[in-house]
């Protein structure tokens, strides 16, 4: 006598023939797919890359003076306004002093690379702690939060920059890390509030669905429904609010640093932020006919990373929610 | 409606009294006081300088006269209740000027329009003006030939607008048209022919034309897929009256709300523009203000442009209301 033993059947049980997609796994999908988004991505692959192995990749010390050989015009130019010679030495010429263009530009990246990241996670830590506290207790703490949080937005930005940069600058707190301190404490203090904003209205909406609900049923504490149930939902919007800032940053420091108030170009070559593009504008803006590329090649490299920031940006928003898309 | 438009206005002034508070104590952290020189020049002896802080009240407390009498009698209050009054106190720098006597009178015998702040004010309209006659046109276009070799162009111009800021655009222009083609000075002596203004107009303009680009096209977009404009075709209505009487119409409700604050960011955000030109308007003077470490006038002009801010964006919620009946913004 056999025994019949059941012999399972994979295709008759019911198993989920293929993982389930999830919505990073969706979104990670539309944004491969966005070719441009995806070349954008590389660029600022790269320059994190440059940023970083600066005096690796600059082919002079960007503090070095070649005596005699100031406004060198870029390689390429026969003869350039002040009638001298471009040298394949120094590719996009040299500046009053005589030092490299190209790798003080590299050494600037430094700069524009940490002001998009430090002031980012400040914003980032204090933006959504504070929208999630206010959106989920709402009441009195979100009723004076939020009009706290209107006064800073009447503030133009760039005005508050200017202002705190120019009246604190001379301070020790102005001094510190050559003036970068300060500018990280100024950015962060104003673009908080538009993500604390953000946030709070996610958890406004999402406070009142079922699953936070059933969560609050089974007996769940109020930090596990905020950071397990209603954070993981809102990381969508968080990250794209992220991505589209964090050129705007940039902007505001190759701004200030034009107008002299971002950080302070330093000669010491222990140091590692030398100079910034900011900076380095504000220097080739009195040298505009004599060496014009001394102001172009740091405004081109302002672009390609804002522009790059943005691609990326637009292509996380259009991954991330796909129903704002052509907007 | 216009309940919520006090309520709202009554809600500038907390506003625009934190702006007063914060940039007046950022001042006074600032080192150095308002009759300090360069160290080149010769000090102003400290007798001089006593006459001068009784003259001016600043030798009150900074917030809270607690020495008796009116506590509102302090160098704070003092300076609010003159700014409502239109005085905002004198330069630290230019001797013998008010700070409102540098942005607003004219010169000798030229109209209002010529002080400082208007010139300003032209250079912002001028830019808007730009802005607006470009952008709802190619932007209109665009969403009408979509996929075409227009509408592509369309996107990639304001692509770069919105996120290349203007003053890299300036730097590019002018290295161009001044250094390589020497069509235009880059120091303008002569703001007095419309030709000067052309060059900084258009680069001032350049991120909002990108803008309203953007948003004209969108709008359009959304636009053309409602039942409205297929009951428009149905009827018979030549495509021109569809455009121009349905679609645009609605479309440019948004466009006309935000025009408002793009004057205010217009007029407060052109001192790059402005210093690089050499315009002579009140941007240029708040810059050399800073670096002249100018405290009052820097103050006075932040005041100015905090105002300027906070009406324009009263004015988008306000358009809304009227253009667009089915929003609510009472409530």
């Amino acid at each position: 006598m056999t025994v019949q033993t059941p012999t399972l059947d994979p295709t008759s049980t019911m198993v989920l023939s293929r993982p389930p997609r999830s919505l990073w796994r969706d979104a990670r999908a539309r944004f491969t797919k966005n070719k441009l988004a995806i070349i954008a991505a590389v660029v600022l692959f790269l320059f994190t890359l440059v940023a970083i192995f600066a005096p690796l990749l600059a082919p002079h010390d960007p503090l070095k003076i070649y005596d005699g050989r100031g406004y060198l015009p870029p390689a390429w130019v026969a003869k350039g306004p002040t009638g001298q010679v471009g040298d394949a030495q120094f590719i996009f010429g040299t500046d009053s002093l005589g030092r490299d263009v190209l790798s003080r530009v590299i050494y600037g990246s430094r700069v524009s690379l940490v002001v998009g990241i430090i002031p980012v996670i400040i914003i980032l830590l204090v933006g959504v702690a504070v929208g999630m506290v206010a959106g989920y207790m709402g009441g009195k703490v979100d009723n004076f939060t939020m009009r706290f949080g209107d006064i800073l937005y009447a503030f133009p930005d760039l005005l508050f920059f200017i202002i705190v940069m120019t009246a604190l600058r001379d301070t020790p707190v102005g001094k510190l890390m050559n003036g970068l301190v300060l500018l990280f404490i100024a950015l962060a203090i104003t673009s908080w509030i538009g993500l604390a904003r953000l946030v709070r209205g996610q958890v406004l909406s999402l406070k009142e669905k079922e699953f936070v609900e059933a969560s609050r049923m089974v007996g769940a504490k109020h930090g596990r429904i905020m950071f397990k149930h209603i954070l993981p939902n809102c990381l969508g919007p968080i990250i794209v609010y992220t991505a589209i800032r964090i050129p705007a940053l940039i902007i505001a420091e190759a701004v200030l640093g034009y107008l002299g108030l971002g950080l302070r170009p330093s000669t010491k070559s222990t140091d590692i932020f030398i100079t910034s593009w900011g900076a380095l504008m504000l220097d080739g803006q009195s040298a505009i006919n004599a060496q014009p590329w001394l102001l172009l090649t740091p405004a081109i490299a302002v672009a390609i990373v804002v522009l790059a920031f943005n691609f990326v940006g637009d292509g996380l928003r259009d991954a991330l929610d796909p129903r704002l898309r052509d907007r | 409606m216009i309940s919520y438009i006090v309520r709202r206005l009554l809600w500038m002034i907390p506003t625009l009294f934190f702006v007063a508070l914060i940039t007046f104590m950022l001042m006074h952290a600032a080192p150095g006081g308002p009759w300090d020189r360069d160290l080149s020049a010769r000090q102003v002896d400290p007798r001089t300088q006593e006459l001068l802080n009784k003259e001016f009240g600043l030798d009150k407390p900074l917030f809270i006269n607690t020495e008796g009498g009116n506590p509102l009698d302090s160098q704070f209050f003092n300076y609010i209740g003159g700014a409502l009054q239109g005085n905002l106190g004198p330069s630290y720098r230019q001797r013998g000027m008010n700070v409102e006597d540098i942005l607003f009178k004219p010169q000798e015998g030229k109209p209002i329009w010529s002080s400082k702040f208007g010139y300003s004010m032209r250079l912002g309209l001028l830019a808007l003006g730009l802005a607006v006659l470009f952008g709802i046109p190619l932007g209109a276009i665009g969403a009408l030939k979509r996929n075409t070799v227009i509408d592509y162009f369309s996107l990639l111009i304001s692509t770069i607008g919105i996120s290349v800021p203007s003053f890299v655009l300036a730097i590019f222009l002018i290295v161009l048209l001044a250094g390589r083609l020497k069509l235009i000075k880059i120091v303008q002596q002569d703001w007095s022919s419309p030709g000067a203004w052309i060059v900084p107009g258009v680069i001032l303009g350049f991120g909002t034309f990108a803008f309203i680009t953007r948003l004209t096209r969108s709008q359009m977009l959304e636009v053309m897929q409602q039942d409205y404009v297929r009951t428009a075709r149905a009827k018979g209505l030549s495509e021109k009256a569809v455009v121009a009487r349905h679609m645009l119409r609605n479309a440019l409700i948004p466009v006309v709300t935000i025009i408002g604050p793009a004057l205010a960011g217009l007029v407060t955000g052109s001192f790059i523009i402005e210093q690089m030109f050499s315009f002579p308007g009140s941007g240029r003077e708040f810059v050399q203000s800073i670096s002249r470490r100018d405290y009052s006038m820097i103050m006075g002009t932040t005041l100015l442009y905090a105002v300027l801010v906070a009406i324009a964006n009263l004015t988008v919620d306000i358009t809304y209301g009227f253009l667009d009946p089915r929003i609510k913004v009472g409530k």
